[in-house]
């Protein structure tokens, strides 16, 4: 399927996720937050799409913008907000971690600019997008077998670990 | 500006990438701090992403689906430790964890 009008879509998308991730970082209440990460998470998840990844895109939106962001609304409601919404919300050395932040933001363009080569050179072959999910699975349990297994241990873990951590008494 | 490249996507992921450093460093609120680590996390996805389409191969793919998973199970003991600092000192601000600082 060939793509229509990929840069407005692309434009759209990244300006969807940039305006959602500084909403993250800029509400007060936690709950705005979320919605917004949503919001970014959903965009990026358009991006994976235009970059012909569809089983990313709905691993994207399954498990983080249905599970994960369930899991910290949850919290956001079982730990009280009166308190928090009414308090200072950055604390006092922000504008060194601001200025910190800009510096990496510069570095990392810098790097881009300069090696604006590698990246153009090369003309993208498109991938098969109707047997994308077929070939992750095949992937997954073929090449990446071990690490598969690992983190199936690592999530098995981390549900001890959650449990545990919020048992009232060990 | 008709041709939409690999670089397009990598200075998308650095501003995101950026927003979530900026969240971690000045935000009080761990909740917000731990959602601007997930921030970070897509910002690192959408790189692999990127650069598995630049390639033609899918390895930056399933090592994205590799760190959804990392993301999961880290946000699951972070809120889980998060509860039982609150049930202790009924606070989440980040500056006011401190017991291990002398």
């Amino acid at each position: 399927m060939t793509p229509v009008a990929t840069p407005f879509f692309f434009y759209m998308l990244s300006g969807l996720a940039i305006i959602g991730g500084l909403l993250v970082i800029t509400r007060r209440n936690a709950v705005h937050s979320a919605l917004a990460l949503i919001l970014t998470l959903l965009a990026v998840a358009g991006l994976y799409l235009m970059l012909y990844a569809p089983f990313v895109a709905g691993v994207q939106i399954i498990v983080y913008a249905g599970g994960i962001m369930v899991l910290f609304l949850f919290v956001i409601m079982l730990v009280s907000l009166e308190r928090t919404v009414k308090e200072r919300q950055f604390n006092r050395i922000w504008p060194v971690g601001l200025l910190a932040s800009c510096a990496l933001l510069a570095l990392l363009l810098g790097v881009y600019a300069k090696g604006k080569t590698l990246f153009e050179g090369r003309p993208a072959p498109p991938l098969t997008e109707s047997s994308n999910t077929q070939q992750i699975g095949l992937m997954l349990y073929g090449n990446y077998m071990f690490a598969f297994e690992v983190a199936s241990l690592l999530l098995l873990v981390a549900i001890l670990g959650a449990v545990i951590m919020a048992k009232k008494r060990i | 500006m008709a041709d939409i490249g690999t670089l397009h996507y990598l200075v998308v992921a650095a501003a995101l990438f950026v927003l979530g450093v900026i969240g971690v460093l000045t935000r009080r609120n761990v909740v917000i701090v731990l959602m601007s680590i997930e921030l970070i996390l897509n910002a690192v996805n959408l790189n692999l992403v990127a650069f598995s389409r630049m390639w033609g191969n899918l390895h930056g793919q399933v090592f994205s689906i590799f760190i959804v998973v990392d993301a999961a199970a880290e946000a699951a003991v972070g809120l889980g430790i998060l509860i039982a600092f609150f049930r202790n000192k009924e606070t989440i601000n980040v500056d006011e964890i401190d017991l291990l600082k002398w």
